[in-house]
């Protein structure tokens, strides 16, 4: 049944992620202006290089033949060559991967840690106080757009990847607060309670196990709002990582980038999605 | 909390209105350049100083504000309207209908939204007039925000499906077009309202953020996006807090917002 599931989703992914890539692919070609080459304009070039210039992006203009090349290239380990940067894309997403990697799972962490710190005593011991603060505070960070966030933290010498973790923790907050509020105001929590069971006990035993698997499944959503959030921060920050790269090819329009991007990040989110899925599913499996 | 959101909502309105008349109060044409006073701090003549260009900044925040706050609505409304059809059209016929379409919103879901915003934005020409760039940025903003509320209306609508008062409007012969139209979107009116207020903050946010980078509405028109650009001289910001300006007034708009939809609505 484990296996039918994750064939399943796989098979989900690899669907998902060859439309994207078309979806993609598709939406470069019709924009305006595709195939022009600015290149074309230089007066000192001969008819012949002009012709040259013209035949090398023959290939892009049926969408459907450039997928297939695509694709056909992939196999092969070769995912283009950036026409903005003039270095094969492979190398490019190589050397940029790690850096948004360590920043978003930094972020994450951080993120997810802060969220949580703060909406266990907002749930748990219910201080009007506390409870109002910890709102406002996560309201504030909720209205404040990733790119704001990026420029206020770099002005006060924070790194890249916390200012990530503020973005991803207001939501974190405010999901994990309610759901903790609704979980403790279950019958059987309230029961453990009237019996005098320790708070721990009470956490651990009784509302975190109902709670664990929707807190999940905002795991895998996180991980796209935490990249969706290194665009503007890496571009703020002047990072080398792939929110910037992303920044850059929209910038130049570069087709095999920005399909090569959104193919990246659509495997990377399906399966962050599919893995708070398989996890979701096992919570809810045992019993309780 | 109904006296919080009774006080948040007069703030909008307020807002709402000054944004509206925003030329009628604008001391100056946004986009008109006093060269001999650039980077002027506030002043008798220039409330809140001026920027780089010498241009009035409150003049510019004004317009700004009316074109942020009157279009992000549009957006929303651009957005509510297409996940009400295809959500709505999904729900409503159901089978291969709503498994296609429903496989459509999951792959707009599968995609970080600011990627796939900013790969639709540089599709299109990035050296467009003004005018056309504010239509272009909440154009995108509405066409691409529809998935997660077409799933919520999908959701409501097939709840319907096998309502009894659908089956006895199919069993009168009521065609598919008119049962959307005349029953199960009306039905689905609260819900929608929801989605669409949801959706106006997420938008000035989304147009901010594609502003800061450049992608969002073109200068000389301002906008908020445009505005916190200036932001990007953060070493001046102690010596000039009157550069925070547009990023207040955005974030107490936002906050009110907040305010006024419930906590357990506001997307997570």
């Amino acid at each position: 049944m484990w296996i039918q599931r994750i064939a399943r989703n796989l098979l989900v992914i690899l669907i998902t992620v060859l439309l994207g890539g078309l979806l993609g692919a598709t939406l470069v070609r019709v924009a305006p202006g595709f195939g022009v080459d600015e290149q074309l304009l230089d007066a000192r070039l001969s008819q012949d290089s002009i012709q040259a210039l013209q035949h090398s992006r023959d290939a892009e203009r049926n969408i459907l033949l450039f997928y297939a090349r695509y694709l056909a290239g992939v196999f092969h380990g070769n995912l283009g060559v950036s026409h903005t940067l003039g270095r094969p894309v492979a190398q490019l997403l190589a050397e940029r991967l790690p850096v948004t990697f360590y920043s978003v799972s930094i972020g994450l962490l951080g993120g997810w840690l802060l969220g949580l710190a703060l909406a266990l005593p907002a749930a748990m011991y219910r201080f009007k106080a506390y409870d109002l603060s910890s709102t406002l505070l996560s309201g504030l960070f909720l209205c404040l757009p990733s790119a704001v966030l990026g420029i206020v933290f770099l002005f006060v010498g924070g790194p890249a990847p916390l200012a990530i973790a503020l973005v991803v923790f207001p939501k974190v907050f405010r999901y994990a607060r309610n759901l903790l509020l609704q979980t403790y105001g279950l019958p059987h929590v309230v029961t453990a309670q009237a019996k005098g069971l320790s708070g721990a006990r009470v956490l651990l035993w009784h509302v975190l196990p109902p709670a664990a698997p929707q807190i999940l499944a905002l795991a895998g959503v996180s991980l796209s709002m935490a990249f969706g959030a290194a665009i503007p921060i890496e571009v703020i920050y002047s990072s080398p990582g792939i929110g910037q790269l992303a920044w850059l090819a929209a910038l130049g329009r570069d087709l095999p980038l920005l399909v090569n991007l959104t193919v990246l990040v659509t495997v990377l989110t399906l399966m962050a999605n599919t893995a708070s899925d398989l996890a979701n599913a096992a919570c809810t499996s045992q019993p309780q | 909390m109904r006296k919080q959101r009774q006080f948040a909502l007069g703030i909008l309105v307020v807002i709402f209105s000054v944004s509206l008349m925003a030329r009628v109060f604008a001391p100056a044409p946004y986009a008109r350049q006093f060269r001999q006073s650039p980077n002027a701090p506030p002043s008798r003549q220039f409330l809140l100083g001026t920027d780089e260009l010498g241009r009035d900044r409150l003049s510019r925040i004004l317009v700004g504000s009316q074109v942020s706050l009157l279009l992000a609505p549009a957006a929303a409304l651009l957005s509510t309207l297409l996940a009400a059809l295809v959500g709505g059209v999904a729900g409503t016929l159901g089978g291969w209908w709503e498994r296609l379409a429903m496989g459509a919103a999951d792959l707009f879901l599968s995609l970080p939204w600011l990627f796939l915003l900013l790969t639709v934005r540089a599709m299109l020409p990035l050296n467009v007039s003004p005018l056309l760039s504010v239509v272009i940025t909440f154009a995108l903003l509405g066409s691409l925000g529809w998935a997660a509320a077409a799933r919520v209306v999908c959701a409501g609508a097939r709840g319907l499906r096998t309502s009894d008062f659908i089956l006895q409007a199919r069993a009168c012969g009521c065609r598919s077009l008119r049962l959307l139209t005349k029953h199960v979107l009306p039905s689905l009116k609260p819900a929608l309202y929801a989605q669409f207020w949801i959706s106006i903050p997420v938008f000035i946010l989304a147009e901010a953020n594609l502003g800061v980078l450049g992608l969002g509405v073109a200068e000389p028109l301002p906008s908020w996006g445009n505005l916190l650009r200036e932001l990007e001289n953060y070493r001046s910001l102690l010596a000039d807090p009157w550069l925070l300006a547009p990023l207040v007034l955005m974030v107490l708009v936002v906050s009110c917002f907040q305010i006024i939809i419930p906590l357990e609505d506001f997307p997570s």
